[in-house]
């Protein structure tokens, strides 16, 4: 089984997200980098399935030549290769990034042989464009289903559930295919301290993109008003259950 | 919640651990309108309490860390908030098992249970570690965990019911208020925050790393740098796990890899001091609202840390398949000596700082600045290494304050020999001698801001003529030359000629400095000009707050000489308690006024020929103060000595000190004149004559009559601390100030040791501690060896019943015990003082 997990280098924010005086990024002098959460639990049932049928796992990533510590961090989990399509000018759109991400799974399964499956995290934790991995699927001709929560793989093909009010949609898909995963799918596991240390070992392939320019551009960012927020106590200790109640009852918990 | 006040007696700070014990110590001190501001959430603001460790070892060489180490141990422990759960700091090295044996002398002095353990016995407590690639381990019992968070809530808790408290969180400080008060004194006076302003008569900064910035408000600096310590969190582990218990395992130190494995219920916390210093100015941390984790948890920069995991699995391999599940860039603060930052602001009167107090002494340091504020000076114990007063105005700068604490991280779990000096930030301050000096290939020690030689390189034909060696052990030898004591003994039979430029010279000038200088001290100064007195300041409550000279050198104005490590704390002293009707004017003359010390038997010989003046025990008599020509230049000539032989300081001018200098070598030519260093007047010298030295002897837990520096009679006039030496003097001296020799400095391997004056513990014959009602122990203040007596001599305070000279004693140095007999507690060599007379 050979799996390509497909992971973008973005701020960990707090609550408070900070933008650049230019407008154009998000301002990450007191922050950490990670990978998108979705990503990670792509990266988690990627890892998975490949421990359960003997797979193979590849990471890619398109981003600067920092995004290597979240290849490192694939590692550190249990993936086995990693490419860096390392770029300068941040403001990749999703049609460019597309274009590049496709051409890249192209050439190494020209040399490798197919993937089985392609993932995506539903979508990125910074721009949140829900495009990327619909664009590949497209450019390589295959199906995509989004917003995956459950993957079941057997021979030829692969069972994914998406969830919807009340329950799950079931789609049956020929492999090779394409799935966008969402966060709950399953609980990443962290990295081990063996596994960090091992990952530091990992070979990083790095291969630059080619791909135009997409049709989007950005302007700016902006962040939106915070919506104001009003904190009622309710009361102090016991004394304070009675109103508890209340509210309970008038949110429908209690009836 | 209630309405934002508009004024306060007392506004704190930040509510971490100190903001918290503050409050809470200040109620039971009786205060109250107090008010506790923080900027983040209640119970976890977000600074570095949110992600200590939370753990106690007690054992520190350090006496005041020790000691409030100790005391907030015990504060938490009342608390019920607080587990014992024991600790070891292991070695792989020879070097740290030293270092072990030298803890087990510090935990004795302390009177703190502790054992050296073989790696098999430190296996048997921790199952899990790899006794392979350890020598052996120093184990604690009484190390401790605490609940920090929760002690601050306590305190806060009891400040709020017992004096009123109120408390504000969420509620930031945009600026600190100051008005000139009385006298023309910058003052604080408002504190302005996003929720109001409040007037207030004190405020303390207790804000952790942000310190320095929140008193940079009111023009104050507190010297300090948040600082990253790595920590990750990792398990969980079955082996932890099954204890059920928050922590089940005693703390391992992995001190040569400057690590410690921590349990915290079924993971394990691996933290760091060993990774590179990693420094940001308080700006760069963000805010509650921006932070991914707490402001002081910053992001984990992995690539540090690597080198700990490796090591760290190396001594429990179960580390290495537990997933790293948290690990952050925890902030704490670091300052230019490692002490932290108590005490009123010396910029801005009732100000106050409260800082760069970790959890392991924070309830212990918040009481200290309780008692400071209330009693004019601690009484818990003496606090003169943590006064915010003790830093020049060179080491406040952030590039004093960064250059220290990137060289001092990786000495947090580091062996740090007693002399140890620093490699950055050096020649700050030198004196007029320097370029001679640096010829002459003396070695510099560093005071704080200033350069003193300690030996002359140049002098090394000494050791050859009075038959010198080297010390056979590497510890006791390093920092030291015997360049030193060859120094020493011609000085005794020659002369040596002294750089005393690091004294701090003051000026009171005025119709009220004499009766204001006669306020700061135990002793008359109002005496005749030209003389000069020896004296003690005093706490209000008696104990030493400076030893020094004063100088009556005009009717209306008085000289003050104090040693480089006390003229902050003493020039802050002269100016918190200067009378505010404009009648002193008080000047720092430290940079226009020289020293220079000339001592021996030829001292007289070698300045006779370069003045005219009458340098006989009638025209100059031992302390007097006569202006003269020296080689032309106009001089104070000061009868004094300090190291036991007849002389003088000489004051002249710093721009004609060069000239002063090479008239005396050149003078002292064929008297056998050298230059010579701080290793004979501040130890050798100092040690034969018993006299004392402000912060070694001489602390505000102890006083003048214990330390044997009481006069006969008491003057009139009022003083600081009169009443209470007063009181002192109607009771009974519990202790006195001894000098020991000790009788044989061989240890078991068969080496000659030197004890350092660290603290080492003096004992009974069958080993017991010695300690007075007060709880203070004997343990050696100084030492140093005394080449015209011939031994090893030491000084400690012994209850008055041992203090009687020949008294068998012993010492207990690198854990191993020497025996000691009392000499005197005056002084051991010419106690006639025949030689000061000649």
């Amino acid at each position: 089984m050979r799996l390509l997990v497909c992971v973008k280098r973005v701020p960990a924010p707090g609550a408070r997200i900070n933008i650049t005086v230019d407008e154009q990024a998000v301002d990450s002098a007191h922050l950490g980098f990670t990978t998108s959460p979705h990503e990670e639990c792509a990266l988690e049932e990627a890892v998975q399935i490949a421990e359960a049928h003997e797979g193979q796992v590849t990471v890619l990533t398109l981003g600067p030549a920092e995004a290597e510590e979240q290849l490192r961090y694939a590692a550190s989990v249990g993936a086995n290769h990693f490419v860096l399509l390392p770029i300068t000018e941040v403001d990749w759109d999703a049609q460019r990034t597309a274009a590049a991400l496709a051409k890249a799974i192209s050439d190494l399964e020209e040399t490798e042989g197919s993937f089985d499956l392609v993932l995506f995290g539903n979508e990125s934790a910074d721009a949140g464009g829900f495009q990327v991995g619909v664009r590949v699927a497209h450019a390589l001709g295959r199906p995509i289903v989004n917003g995956i929560k459950g993957i079941d793989v057997a021979e030829g093909t692969v069972t994914a559930r998406r969830e919807i009010d009340g329950g799950f949609e079931v789609y049956e898909i020929p492999t090779p295919a394409v799935l966008g995963i969402k966060e709950g799918i399953n609980l990443p596991r962290y990295p081990t301290m063996k596994g960090r240390l091992a990952s530091k070992k990992a070979v990083i392939e790095a291969t630059e993109p080619t791909a135009e320019p997409g049709g989007q551009k950005r302007r700016r960012l902006h962040r939106p008003e915070e919506a104001a927020s009003t904190t009622v106590i309710l009361g102090e200790g016991p004394e304070a259950a009675p109103a508890v109640v209340d509210l309970l009852e008038e949110l429908g918990v209690l009836s | 919640m209630s309405e934002f006040p508009t004024n306060a007696k007392v506004v704190v700070i930040g509510a971490g651990i100190v903001g918290n014990c503050l409050v809470g110590h200040l109620a039971r001190l009786g205060w109250t309108d107090l008010v506790l501001i923080e900027k983040g959430p209640l119970p976890n603001p977000g600074g570095s309490t949110g992600h200590a460790s939370n753990f106690i070892f007690p054992v520190d060489h350090n006496k005041e860390m020790a000691l409030l180490g100790e005391q907030s141990a015990d504060q938490y422990r009342d608390m019920n908030l607080s587990v014992d759960s024991g600790g070891i700091e292991v070695a792989r090295t020879q070097e740290r098992m030293d270092e072990l044996d030298r803890r087990m002398t510090s935990a004795k002095a302390w009177g703190i249970e502790a054992h050296l353990l073989s790696p098999a016995e430190v296996k048997e407590l921790v199952p899990f570690i790899n006794e392979e690639v350890i020598l052996g381990g120093f184990y604690c019992p009484t190390v401790s965990v605490v609940d920090s968070l929760e002690t601050g809530t306590v305190m806060r808790k009891e400040a709020i019911e017992t004096a009123g408290c109120q408390v504000f969180a969420n509620t930031e400080v945009l600026d600190i208020e100051t008005i000139q008060g009385d006298g023309g004194i910058t003052t604080v006076s408002a504190v302005v925050t996003d929720k109001g302003r409040i007037e207030a008569e004190y405020v303390v900064v207790a804000c952790g790393v942000w310190s320095n910035r929140i008193a940079n408000m009111a023009g104050a600096t507190i010297p300090l740098v948040p600082t990253v310590h790595q920590m990750a969190d990792v398990g969980p582990m079955d082996i932890l796990a099954e204890t059920n218990n928050e922590i089940g395992y005693p703390i391992v130190r992995d001190m040569d890899t400057f690590c410690y494995e921590r349990q915290s219920s079924g993971s394990m916390e691996v933290g760091s001091y060993g990774h590179r210093a990693i420094l940001h100015h308080p700006d760069e941390i963000p805010s509650n609202q921006e932070a991914a984790l707490s402001p002081t948890e910053m992001p984990f920069t992995p690539d540090d840390f690597d080198d700990q995991m490796e090591t760290a699995i190396e001594l429990m391999d179960m580390l290495g398949d537990a997933e790293i599940k948290y690990a952050i860039n925890g902030l704490l603060s670091l300052t230019p000596d490692g002490m932290p930052c108590l005490g009123e602001t010396t910029e801005v009167r009732n100000l106050w700082s409260a800082a760069a107090v970790w959890v392991k002494e924070g309830p212990g340091m918040a009481q200290v600045v309780a008692e400071w504020m209330t009693y004019g000076y601690p009484r818990v114990i003496d606090a003169h290494g943590a006064d915010l007063a003790r830093f020049y105005e060179g080491e406040r700068s952030d590039e004093h304050i960064w250059s220290r604490a990137d060289e001092s991280f990786i000495k947090t779990y580091g062996i740090v020999h007693p002399a140890e000096q620093w490699e950055g930030r050096r020649n700050i301050d030198v004196g007029p001698y320097f370029s001679r000096q640096e010829d002459l290939e003396a070695m510099f020690f560093q005071a704080r801001t200033w350069e003193r030689p300690q030996w002359y390189g140049a002098n090394a034909d000494l050791v050859e003529r009075y038959d010198l060696s080297e010390r056979t052990v590497e510890w006791d030898n390093r920092w030291w030359s015997p360049i030193t004591v060859g120094e020493h003994l011609n000085l005794r039979e020659n002369c040596g000629l002294v750089d005393l430029s690091a004294f701090q010279i003051y000026e009171l000038e005025g119709p009220g400095a004499v009766q204001y200088a006669d306020y700061l001290a135990v002793n008359k100064v109002d005496v005749a000009v030209g003389r000069s007195i020896y004296t003690p300041w005093l706490t209000p409550d008696g104990g030493f707050h400076s030893d020094l000279t004063m100088m009556r050198t005009a009717q209306d104005k008085v000289r003050i000489v104090t040693g480089v490590f006390d003229g902050g704390r003493d020039s802050f002293w002269v100016n918190r308690h200067m009378p505010l009707d404009g009648s002193v004017k008080f000047t720092n003359i430290t940079k226009q006024v020289t020293t220079l010390g000339l001592w021996g038997p030829n001292a007289p010989t070698v300045l006779g020929q370069l003045t005219n003046a009458d340098l006989s025990q009638n025209g100059s008599p031992y302390g007097s103060v006569i202006d003269v020509e020296i080689a032309g230049l106009p001089c104070t000539l000061f009868r004094v000595s300090y190291v036991g032989d007849t002389g003088w300081e000489i004051y002249t001018n710093w721009t004609n000190g060069p000239a002063l200098w090479d008239a005396l070598m050149a003078a002292g030519a064929d008297q056998g004149i050298r230059p010579t260093g701080g290793g004979v007047y501040g130890s050798s010298g100092r040690l034969e004559k018993g006299y004392r030295l402000m912060g070694s002897e001489l602390e505000s837990e102890y006083n003048p009559l214990e330390a044997g520096l009481a006069r006969p009679k008491v003057k009139a006039a009022d003083f600081i601390g009169k009443e209470a030496y007063l009181a002192a003097r109607e009771g009974t001296t519990e202790v006195a100030m001894c000098t020991l020799t000790v009788e044989d400095q061989t240890d078991s391997q068969g080496h000659q040791r030197f004890m350092q004056g660290g603290n080492e513990p003096i004992l009974t014959l069958d080993g017991g501690r010695i300690v007075d009602s007060h709880g203070r122990a004997s343990r050696v203040t100084s030492a140093g060896f005394g080449p015209s007596v011939g031994k090893h001599l030491l000084m400690a305070y012994l209850p008055t019943e041992l203090a009687a000279p020949g008294t068998d004693l012993q010492v207990m140095y690198m854990n191993e015990l020497f025996p000691v007999k009392v000499g005197s507690t005056g002084a051991i060599f010419d106690p006639e003082n025949t030689r000061l007379k000649s």
